[in-house]
């Protein structure tokens, strides 16, 4: 056993021309899943097309849920497995909020306008509040102690925040109203509407912004440094609470806005919805190199593309056993993730 | 090489890069058999990099490392360890939640034998060297003077009582050579007087000690020779009355401070 | 001199407070065979059925499940988000290679090996497993690796959904063979007849054998565990979770270490998966879902980190509110409202769906909440691990080192 580990260690430090044999095996995995579907796009144009816009659809949800998931982990090394039901409970709230409204299903009114305008800042905020919430109750009590109690809780919220929603509409699936403009076209066989683009718009808006304030504004800095170096973040004056608490906040907003475009898309949720999206969505924000905002996104885009083309090509039932080999997979060849950087032991 | 059976580490233009910074810069040097070594040199130097090279923490980016006449340059820590190097480190690296007395024992996994299976079926020999190592254990911490804390966390000692601590652990594996990195940081004038005391202890074991200090009087107390870094080079090297004088070795101290 | 004498006082008294703390252990291992012992006795005495050492049956293989995880978990540190898939493993191994489910595959011929052969066999295959995955990602850091086990948990049950030839996917493997006692312990004296010394003791028949038997297995394992918690490879183990750099720097070899966690973890895993296959007799994909993952880790956590005690305490406790508890809540509910005169609360009317329906919607938030409230309670776990008191020679040999320090000092 000895000798193969290092002959592992051995193999994996082989460099030709820079790079590692293990970097080698990753990009020749990569070509080769990229020959597979150049060939699969050649051989059914449309077929191919189709999946990717859904895949990019899907792709988009799972990015804007990752992004919360590697936040989270980036500042205190939680992984937060209540963060996919902040993202359902969203869907719910917001369905209950288009109820206020006399919103007209199936077309394209005014009111519905008035509605899709009001209903993602208040949704949005709202999950932020609820999310700080969770942080302020199930966590930071625990900051200091052993490392699993805090993934415990989090279990914890994730059980709770179903409880809440079993409770509050039912075992059943929800239905989330359809008010988008039901607009389609098909560009040489490819069908897609209003909605796949109006998905992907969005969360490339919110993922931009969220960009430029994780780089540009004092808070954002603030939680780059505390996600550095909690201790010497602290030692300069940055007040790490406000910061984990802005860390929870921004999260839930992004995926409150998720579970908004999750419903106004698919128009169905369901209480357990966010447990295995949860799942998935972290894949994302692992496969991106956890802790990497970037990496989050693309994360989420190819895990969205890969689910697709694994349920079109392979069959639905291998998509789970594709995702997470592919998890696996980047992890043993490429151990920081795809875009995560590496950094040398302390 | 032939004078190996005299130098017990010997360093050949070691370097060692991270990206663009060069943290060790070509440094060669020996330690003889039996002497205590100092490194010295101003904070970011490079020795505590130079220790993680010769530890296998490290991978050198040029150079090598030969200990006891044996090429070790790129050798996994552990295997470092079982062939006879042993290491504190700068900020103390307890087990916190095993109690000292384990924490000593971590340090005779390497020389014990007993395999899974003896384990658990709690064979008689491997009773007999639990037995053996517990024993061996509590001698060295009554050699370092902690051995009334056997039964505590290690998290729950004193400052001075964990880098004792740390000195047993170390000296459990039956180390040739002892690389201790800042023994003396943090102590009290009197806690460093017993420190050369522990440190002459050692030695008289058969061990040689190589030490980072940057404490001059425990340096220029107890060392035989000190090499001096600065910017990750060698700047100095000889006994200590010698380096005191040294312009560079002046020059690299005072040119921080001021 | 006189200091020695005076400091022996003390000392003695802190010997003493060890020795207490020592006890809890003890006390709760007596206090666990006191009740695992009457438990069958009153149970089937007080309702006269064996519904509840059914229950407690099931329980066992929990216990087994977290004894095998907290190595893993409490003792090397290492986080295993996917431990059902070891579970899964074992289950399958048993179910299919002692069962008809064979017979219906490509290889159209039923096996049926012996139980306490398979037992092992099950346990090896697990490790098998836990080693092929620990040994290409061991290496990672600690939460990468919780992360591929997670994976690995999510792909082994879709797979034995997928291969249906062979494991029947969602319709399950049946008709799993169960356990026969060996000629010898079925001798005359246990036969029919008037000669019988003890009532027949059959696992076709009797839920009470396999709760006897997985009392045997629990107790198998806590000794062999206990066995490498206090050796060379247990405090490697505990050096690894605690600092793995300076664990490295006192020569232990961290991959094989942390290799030998995880391998011997999946083999508990593995092990009470063939014994639950051979308990229910069917087994699915589905039952070893993430969820069961969560909820080993669970009872570890809660039970106490690397405490054996603990995680024992926490397997009973968190399958006593999982499976029973709360399970039962709706039923005592609605009974509870009966009895007291609101017995209308029962009836569901316009939006109330009745006080048991009710009850059932409530389950995950009191589940929920009990998680969050007993972390926040107890963060280190219910019996958290303490220092072990060492033989009582060593107390002796404490004694006189501090003696001879105190003396050096005076």
């Amino acid at each position: 056993m000895r000798s193969g580990a290092s002959a592992l260690t051995r193999f994996r430090s082989i460099a030709l021309g820079g790079m590692s044999l293990a970097d080698y095996g990753f990009y020749i995995l990569c070509a080769t899943a990229v020959v597979l579907l150049l060939a699969e796009a050649v051989r059914d144009t449309t077929n191919f097309a189709q999946t990717l816009v859904f895949g990019l659809t899907q792709g988009a949800i799972f990015a804007l849920i990752a992004l919360g998931y590697t936040m989270v982990y980036g500042i205190i090394e939680l992984i937060n497995f209540a963060h996919g039901d902040v993202f359902t409970l969203s869907a719910y709230i917001g369905t209950t909020i288009l109820g206020l409204f006399t919103v007209t299903e199936g077309s394209f009114t005014a009111l519905n306008l008035v509605a899709l305008v009001i209903i993602f800042p208040v949704v949005m905020l709202i999950m932020g509040g609820i999310n700080v919430a969770i942080e302020r109750i199930a966590y930071r009590p625990l900051r200091s102690a052993p490392r699993l109690a805090p993934l415990i809780t989090a279990i914890g919220m994730s059980f709770f925040l179903e409880g809440v929603m079993f409770l509050w509409k039912g075992p059943a699936t929800v239905h989330f109203p359809n008010i988008l403009p039901q607009w389609t076209t098909t560009v040489g066989g490819v069908f897609f509407g209003l909605k796949d683009i109006f998905v992907i718009i969005t969360a490339a808006i919110l993922v931009a912004l969220l960009a430029f304030f994780i780089n540009r504004t004092r808070l954002g800095k603030a939680m780059r440094a505390t996600a550095q170096d909690r201790d010497a973040a602290q030692l300069m004056g940055i007040d790490i609470n406000r910061t984990i608490a802005a860390t929870f906040f921004i999260g839930a907003l992004l995926a409150g806005a998720g579970g908004v475009i999750y419903g106004l898309y698919y128009n169905t949720v369901y209480y357990q919805l966010g447990f295995r999206t949860g799942l998935i969505a972290f894949t994302a924000a692992v496969f991106g190199g956890i802790g990497n905002i970037p990496g989050a996104a693309i994360g989420g885009l190819i895990i969205g593309l890969t689910a697709a083309f694994s349920d079109s090509y392979i069959g639905g039932k291998w998509t789970t056993v594709v995702i997470f080999g592919i998890l696996i997979g980047v992890l043993v060849f490429r151990p920081t993730g795809l875009l995560g950087m590496r950094v040398p032991e302390k | 090489m032939p004078e190996s059976t005299e130098n017990i580490l010997e360093l050949t233009n070691l370097t060692k890069r991270f990206g663009g910074l060069v943290a060790v810069d070509n440094v060669s040097l020996h330690i003889k058999r039996g002497e205590v070594f100092a490194l010295i040199g101003p904070n970011g130097a490079g020795k505590t990099t130079l220790f993680n090279n010769v530890t296998g923490l490290f991978t050198p980016t040029a150079g090598r490392v030969v200990f006891d006449g044996r090429d070790i340059t790129g050798s996994k820590p552990h295997q470092v360890a079982r062939l006879g190097i042993a290491r504190t480190f700068q900020n103390i690296r307890l087990f916190d939640y095993m109690s000292c007395l384990d924490n000593v024992r971590v340090g005779r996994h390497v020389r014990m034998k007993a395999k899974v299976w003896d384990s658990l079926f709690k064979l008689p020999w491997e009773r007999r060297e639990e037995e053996r190592v517990t024993d061996e254990a509590m001698e060295l911490l009554r050699f370092v003077g902690i051995a009334k804390h056997a039964n505590q966390y290690a998290r729950n000692l004193a400052y001075g009582q964990q880098r004792r601590l740390e000195i047993a652990r170390a000296l459990a594996t039956d180390p040739k050579l002892l690389l201790l990195d800042e023994p003396a940081a943090g102590f009290t004038p009197q806690e460093k007087v017993e420190l050369m005391q522990l440190v002459k202890k050692i030695l008289s074991r058969g061990i040689t000690v190589f030490l980072i200090e940057h404490d001059m009087k425990v340096v220029m107390g107890i060392s035989e020779r000190i090499v001096v870094l600065d910017h990750g080079e060698k700047i100095a090297e000889g006994p200590p009355d010698e380096v005191r004088k040294d312009v560079k070795v002046i020059e690299a101290y005072l040119g921080k401070s001021a | 001199m006189s200091n020695a004498a005076k400091a022996r006082p003390t000392l003695r008294d802190r010997l003493n407070i060890r020795e207490r703390i020592r006890d809890r252990d003890t006390a709760v291992y007596g206090i666990l065979i006191i009740v695992a012992v009457l438990f069958p006795l009153v149970t089937v005495y007080a309702t006269g059925g064996t519904a509840l050492v059914s229950h407690a049956t099931r329980a066992g293989y929990w216990v087994l499940l977290a004894i095998g995880l907290n190595v893993v978990v409490g003792f090397a540190g290492l986080l295993d988000l996917g431990y059902a898939a070891f579970f899964a493993i074992g289950a399958y191994t048993y179910a299919l290679l002692a069962s008809p489910q064979l017979a219906s595959s490509p290889a159209h011929h039923a096996v049926h090996i012996n139980f306490w052969i398979l037992i092992f066999g099950s346990m090896l295959m697990a490790a098998l497993f836990g080693a092929i995955l620990g040994f290409p990602t061991l290496r990672l850091r600690g939460d990468y690796l919780a992360i591929v086990t997670l994976g690995f948990g999510e792909i082994v049950p879709q797979l034995f959904y997928n291969f249906d030839q062979w494991t029947g996917g969602i319709n399950a493997v049946g008709l799993i063979d169960q356990p026969l006692l060996p000629a010898w312990i079925q001798g005359p004296w246990s036969g029919d007849g008037d000669f019988k010394i003890v009532s027949p003791f059959s696992f076709n028949t009797d839920p009470v054998a396999f709760y006897v038997l997985v009392c045997f297995l629990i107790a198998i394992a806590v000794i062999l565990v206990t066995n490498l918690y206090r050796s060379r490879l247990g405090r490697a183990w505990m050096a690894i979770r605690e600092d793995e750099v300076a664990a490295a720097a006192m020569g232990i070899n961290t991959v094989t270490t942390k290799l030998l966690a995880f391998g011997i973890g999946a083999s508990f895993s593995g092990f009470a998966g063939a014994y639950y296959a051979a308990d229910v007799a069917l087994v699915s994909p589905d039952n070893f879902l993430f969820i069961v993952s969560i909820t080993v880790l669970v009872m570890v956590v809660l039970g106490g980190m690397g405490n054996i005690t603990g995680v024992i305490v926490g397997a009973l406790v968190m399958y006593y509110l999982v499976f029973y508890l709360i399970p039962g809540l709706p039923e005592n509910a609605t009974s509870l409202a009966s009895s007291i005169g609101l017995g209308s609360l029962n009836q569901s009317s316009g939006d109330w769906p009745g006080l048991g329906e009710e009850t059932q919607r409530l389950n995950f938030i009191i589940y929920g909440g009990i998680l969050v409230g007993m972390m926040l309670l107890r963060p280190q776990g219910l019996l958290p691990s303490r220092v072990r008191e060492q033989e009582l020679k060593h107390a002796a040999v404490l004694e006189e080192a501090s003696a001879v320090e105190e003396g050096a000092r005076a």
